[in-house]
C-alpha cells in the first residue's frame, strides 16, 4: 500500500438518548500520503472530527464505527482490539485537541504530560523523553524551553499551551498527527505564531496530517489537500489552491462565498442627526473600589463614542480587552465607575434596574450564546410573547399575532413556534434571541459576538437578516465582534479597542491599511485572508507584536 | 505549598474555630434554657430554701450565664468537663471509657467500609451502565432506604437467633482475643457500614465519571493509556476533594448517630451515655457529649476541606 492512512467507505453510527440509532458519517472514503497534510472541513455536525477521530480507532460515546476499513500504515485500525489501538494511539497516530487548556490534566505539570506517551509506550528513558521534549519546545518557538515544562497548565497562556499539546503529540515519533481546531479557541494574534509553528515543525519532520477546521483561510496555509465535509459525506476533494480557485461543489462556492461577506451599501446617514446614542468617558470593571474610586479590575477605561439614528457601530478587539464588559455597561447590566450613557441625549441611570420601562425598551442586547440565553424550558412563543407583555402590554389574539409577525421577520417558519429551544437549530437559536430583542420594539440593539458560535454560511445568513432589519426598522446596531469581516461588512465606523481602551475609531474603508495606531494594523494584518501563501509572506513588526499579542 | 495555599488553609482552621466557640454557646444555651433549676432537682422537694441558695453559690448558678459560659469554656479547654450531677463522678472519667469505646467502633467500621466504598464506587464509575454498576447502584440505593434499625434488628434476628453465629449483645470489654473481636465487633460494624457506606459509593461514583468525561481523560485515552493509568493518574487525583468530602460526611455519622446501632446490640458508646445522661438530666455530661459529638464533626468537615484544598492544582505555586 502506497499511501500512509486509507479510508474506504467508512460508516459511523450513533444511538442517541432515546435509543434512535442515527448514522453520522456516511461513506467516506480518502487516503493521505506520507508526509501530505489533508484538511477536513465543513461545519459543526458534519462529521470531521469523528472522521479524523477513526484515525485512531476512537469514537466518542454512543458513537461506534459500523462499516468500512480504516488502514493506518498497514494496520486496519477498524478491525483490531482495543488494547491493539492502545499501542497504536500517539505512537502511530497522535492527536492535538482544539482546547489544549481542556485536554491538560490540572493536576499535573506540562512536562509530565508531554512526556506521557514516551512513558506509555516505553520509548526511551525519562531523561531522554525530557531532552526530546526541550528539542520540540524550542522547535515550537515556546519561551523558556528548559523550564516551562515543570509549569502547571493553568501556569501557561492559551497560544503556549496549544504548541505544548502539539509537542506532547510529536515527542513518540508519530507518522500522522491530527490536529482538531487547534487555533478555533485563540485571538487572531496568538493564531499566527501557533500556526506558524504548527507548518514548520511538521514541513520539518515531514510527517503527514489532517488538520480538521471549519476555517477555509486557516485551512489554506497549512493544508495540501481539502476535503469538504457536510452532514457526514464527502462534498468535493481536492487540491487545496483547486478548492479555493475552482470550487465544483455547489456547497464549496458557498462556503468560498460566505467567507467574504458583500457589503451592502446603504444611504449613509444623515451626519445633521442627533446621535442616538452616546457613551461619556465611560469606565468600568470588577471587584471593589481602589483609591482612586475605580474597580480594581478595570476593564473598560475612558472610553466615548456616539452612535447615530440608523447607523452602525462595530467594537473590535481581542479577548479580554473590554468590549463584552462595554456591552454590559450600555445595558445596564453593570454600573459605570465613572462616565455616563446618554440616550437621545439625556442620561441613562447607571443600573438596568432604576431605569424606567421605556429606557429599557428602547436599549436591547443579544448574547453570544443563544443557547444559555434562552430558557430551554419555555417554548419559542412564550420566548416572544413575554417581552411584548412586558412592555407593550400586548396580550392573547394581538399577541399571537405579533408573535407570528416576529417570525415572518427574522425568517422562522412559523411552525416552530411551540418548540423548546432544545428543538432547534444553532442558527435558528440565535434567530429566535434576536426576535426576542425585536419584540421590544428597540432603537438600539447591542449584539454581542451573536455570529461567533455559528458556522460562516449560518453566520453570514444572520449577518444579511441584520441588515435587512434594519432597513425596515430603522434600528441601530452596536456590532461587537473579533471577527473583523463581520465588521467590515455591516458598520459604519469601528472602534478598536486593547486593553479596555478605545485605541483608535475608523471607517470600514480604512480597515484595509488606513488604521494608525500600531495594534489597530497587527490586528488587521492578522487576520487570515484564502490566499494559500499568506501566511509565508505575512510580515509583522516582531516588537509590535511581543508588545500586543496576548501570548 | 505556596503562600496562597497556608493562607487558604489558616483560613479555614480559623473558621472551624469560630464555629467551634459559636457551637459551644449554642449546645450552653440550650441546656440552660432546659426547664427546672438545677439545685432543686439535685437537693430533692425537701430542701430548705437556705440549703437551695448554698448550692447554687457552690455551683456558680447565681453568677451571670455569660460569666457561667466563659467558665465552662475555659473548662473545656483545660479538659475539666465538671462533674456528674448524678454521681459525683468527674464527666471526663466517664465519658472516657465509653468514647474509646465509641472510637474503636468507629475505626473498624471506618476501616472496613471505607476502602470498600471507595473501591466500588471507582469500580461503577469505570463501568458505567454495565450490569455491575447496576447491581451496585441499586444495591445501594436499596441499603439507603432501609432504615438501620431494620438492618441491626434483621441481623440479630438472622445470626443470633436462628443461627446461632454470633452473640446478641456486645460488650467490648470483654474482647480478649481477635476471633472473639471478630464476633462482637460483625454485627455492628456491617450495620453501620451499610448505613455509611451507600452515600460515599454514589458520591464517589459521580465524581470519578465527572473526571472522566472530562477533555484530558480522553487525551490520555488517545496517547495509548491503560485504563487503569487513566484512573489513577488522571481521574482521581481531580475526584479528590469531592470524595474527601462525601467520606468525612459519612464518618461524621459514626459518633452521633449511631445510637440506633448502639442500643439494639447493646453497645456501651457514648449515644447510649448521652441518651442515659438526658433521662437523669445530668446538664454536665449531656454538654459535654454534645460537644464531642460537635467537634468530631468539624474535625472531619475541616480535613476534608483542608484535603480539598491542598489537592486544587490551581493554588500551587
Amino acid at each position: 500500500m502506497k499511501n500512509l492512512v486509507e479510508v474506504m467507505n467508512l460508516h459511523v453510527g450513533a444511538v442517541t438518548d432515546s435509543g434512535r440509532k442515527v448514522e453520522i458519517i456516511r461513506g467516506i472514503s480518502f487516503s493521505i500520503a506520507p508526509d501530505e497534510i489533508v484538511a477536513l472541513i465543513g461545519e459543526s455536525g458534519s462529521g470531521k472530527t469523528t472522521t479524523a477521530l477513526t484515525l485512531m480507532g476512537y469514537t466518542r460515546d454512543g458513537c461506534a464505527i459500523t462499516g468500512g476499513h480504516v488502514f493506518v500504515d498497514g494496520y486496519e485500525v477498524s478491525a483490531q482490539t482495543e488494547h491493539e489501538r492502545a499501542n497504536l494511539r500517539g505512537k502511530l497516530v497522535s492527536y492535538v485537541p482544539q482546547s489544549a487548556a481542556a485536554a491538560f490534566n490540572p493536576s499535573q505539570t506540562i512536562l509530565t504530560q508531554v512526556i506521557e506517551i514516551a512513558q506509555i509506550h516505553k520509548l526511551g528513558s525519562r531523561d531522554e523523553a525530557r531532552r526530546k521534549a526541550i528539542e520540540l519546545f524550542r522547535a515550537l518557538a515556546l519561551p523558556n524551553p528548559e523550564t516551562i515544562g515543570d509549569r502547571y497548565p493553568h501556569q501557561v497562556s492559551g497560544g503556549q499551551l496549544q504548541r505544548l499539546a502539539a509537542a506532547m503529540a510529536l515527542i513518540g515519533e508519530p507518522k500522522v498527527v491530527i490536529f482538531d481546531e487547534p487555533t478555533t479557541a485563540l485571538d487572531v494574534t496568538t493564531q499566527i505564531e501557533v500556526l506558524r509553528a504548527f507548518k514548520k515543525v511538521m514541513q520539518g519532520k515531514r510527517i503527514a496530517g489532517v488538520y480538521v477546521s471549519h476555517d477555509l483561510a486557516v485551512v489554506a496555509q497549512i493544508a495540501d489537500r481539502i476535503l469538504v465535509l457536510r452532514n457526514g459525506e464527502v462534498q468535493e476533494a481536492g487540491d487545496t489552491r483547486q478548492i479555493l480557485h475552482a470550487p465544483a461543489h455547489p456547497y464549496t462556492k458557498t462556503l468560498i462565498a460566505a467567507y467574504e461577506p458583500v457589503r451592502h451599501d446603504r444611504a449613509a446617514a444623515d451626519s445633521a442627526d442627533a446621535p442616538v446614542l452616546e457613551a461619556r468617558n465611560l469606565s468600568a470593571g470588577y471587584g471593589a473600589p481602589g483609591q482612586d474610586g475605580l474597580p480594581v479590575m478595570l476593564a473598560v477605561n475612558d472610553v466615548s463614542f456616539t452612535l447615530k439614528r440608523g447607523s452602525n457601530l462595530g467594537v473590535i478587539g481581542e479577548s479580554g480587552c473590554g468590549k463584552s464588559t462595554l456591552a454590559r455597561v450600555i445595558a445596564g447590566l453593570l454600573p459605570p465607575a465613572r462616565g455616563e450613557v446618554l440616550f437621545n441625549g439625556k442620561a441613562l441611570p447607571g443600573l438596568a434596574s432604576k431605569r424606567s420601562k421605556e429606557e429599557l425598551r428602547h436599549v436591547q442586547i443579544v448574547f453570544q450564546l443563544a443557547d444559555t440565553a434562552l430558557n430551554p424550558a419555555r417554548s419559542v412563543s412564550d420566548i416572544l410573547g413575554r417581552p411584548l407583555t412586558f412592555y407593550h402590554g400586548t396580550r392573547g389574539a394581538a399577541r399571537n399575532r405579533r408573535i407570528d409577525e416576529l417570525m415572518d421577520m427574522v425568517r422562522l417558519p412559523r411552525a416552530l413556534k411551540n418548540r423548546l429551544p432544545g428543538e432547534l437549530s444553532g442558527g435558528q437559536k440565535q434567530r429566535v434571541n434576536f426576535a426576542r430583542a425585536l419584540a421590544a420594539d428597540p432603537s438600539v440593539v447591542l449584539c454581542d459576538e451573536i455570529t461567533s458560535a455559528l458556522d460562516t454560511v449560518v453566520a453570514a445568513a444572520v449577518t444579511e437578516l441584520l441588515q435587512e432589519l434594519q432597513r425596515e426598522l430603522g434600528l441601530s446596531y452596536i456590532f461587537i465582534s473579533h471577527d473583523l469581516n463581520t465588521v467590515r461588512a455591516i458598520c459604519d465606523e469601528v472602534v478598536v479597542m486593547y486593553g479596555g481602551r478605545k485605541v483608535e475609531q475608523l471607517l470600514p474603508g480604512q480597515l484595509d491599511g488606513g488604521a494608525r495606531h500600531p495594534y489597530s494594523q497587527l490586528l488587521i494584518s492578522s487576520v487570515p485572508q484564502l490566499d494559500p501563501g499568506w501566511l509565508d509572506n505575512l510580515k509583522q513588526n516582531a516588537k509590535i507584536v511581543e508588545q500586543f499579542a496576548h501570548e | 505549598m505556596s503562600n496562597t495555599m497556608t493562607a487558604m488553609v489558616l483560613h479555614r482552621l480559623w473558621v472551624s474555630f469560630l464555629t467551634f466557640i459559636f457551637v459551644s454557646f449554642v449546645v450552653f444555651a440550650i441546656t440552660n434554657m432546659l426547664p427546672g433549676d438545677i439545685a432543686e432537682i439535685m437537693l430533692g422537694q425537701a430542701a430548705t430554701p437556705e440549703a437551695v441558695a448554698g448550692l447554687r453559690e457552690a455551683m456558680h448558678l447565681d453568677e451571670p450565664a455569660i460569666l457561667r459560659f466563659l467558665r465552662w469554656l475555659g473548662g473545656l479547654f483545660v479538659g475539666d468537663l465538671g462533674t456528674s450531677l448524678v454521681n459525683r463522678l468527674p464527666v471526663s472519667e466517664m465519658i472516657s471509657g465509653r468514647l474509646g469505646n465509641s472510637l474503636k467502633l468507629a475505626a473498624v467500621t471506618t476501616l472496613l467500609s471505607v476502602p470498600v466504598a471507595l473501591l466500588l464506587g471507582i469500580a461503577s464509575a469505570i463501568w458505567r451502565n454495565s450490569w455491575f454498576d447496576r447491581v451496585v447502584s441499586t444495591l445501594s440505593i436499596a441499603v439507603i432506604s432501609v432504615p438501620e434499625f431494620m438492618v441491626a434488628t434483621g441481623a440479630v434476628l438472622v445470626f443470633a437467633v436462628y443461627l446461632q453465629w454470633l452473640p446478641a449483645l456486645s460488650f467490648a470489654n470483654e474482647v480478649t482475643s481477635f476471633t472473639q473481636m471478630l464476633r462482637v465487633y460483625a454485627m455492628p460494624v456491617v450495620a453501620l457500614s451499610f448505613v455509611i457506606s451507600a452515600q460515599m459509593i454514589r458520591m464517589t461514583r459521580a465524581a470519578v465519571i465527572d473526571t472522566l468525561r472530562t477533555p484530558y481523560v480522553e487525551m490520555a485515552l488517545l496517547k495509548g493509556a491503560s485504563r487503569s493509568r487513566i484512573v489513577l493518574r488522571h481521574a482521581l487525583p481531580n475526584a479528590l476533594g469531592p470524595i474527601a468530602n462525601a467520606v468525612a460526611l459519612s464518618l461524621s455519622y459514626l459518633l452521633g448517630g449511631v445510637i440506633i446501632v448502639e442500643t439494639i446490640f447493646n453497645y456501651p458508646g457514648l449515644s447510649k451515655l448521652m441518651l442515659d445522661a438526658v433521662a437523669t438530666r445530668d446538664m454536665p455530661l449531656i454538654q459535654s457529649c454534645a460537644m464531642i459529638f460537635c467537634l468530631s464533626y468539624l474535625l472531619l468537615i475541616t480535613i476534608a476541606d483542608v484535603i480539598a484544598i491542598v489537592s486544587n492544582p490551581r493554588l500551587r505555586k
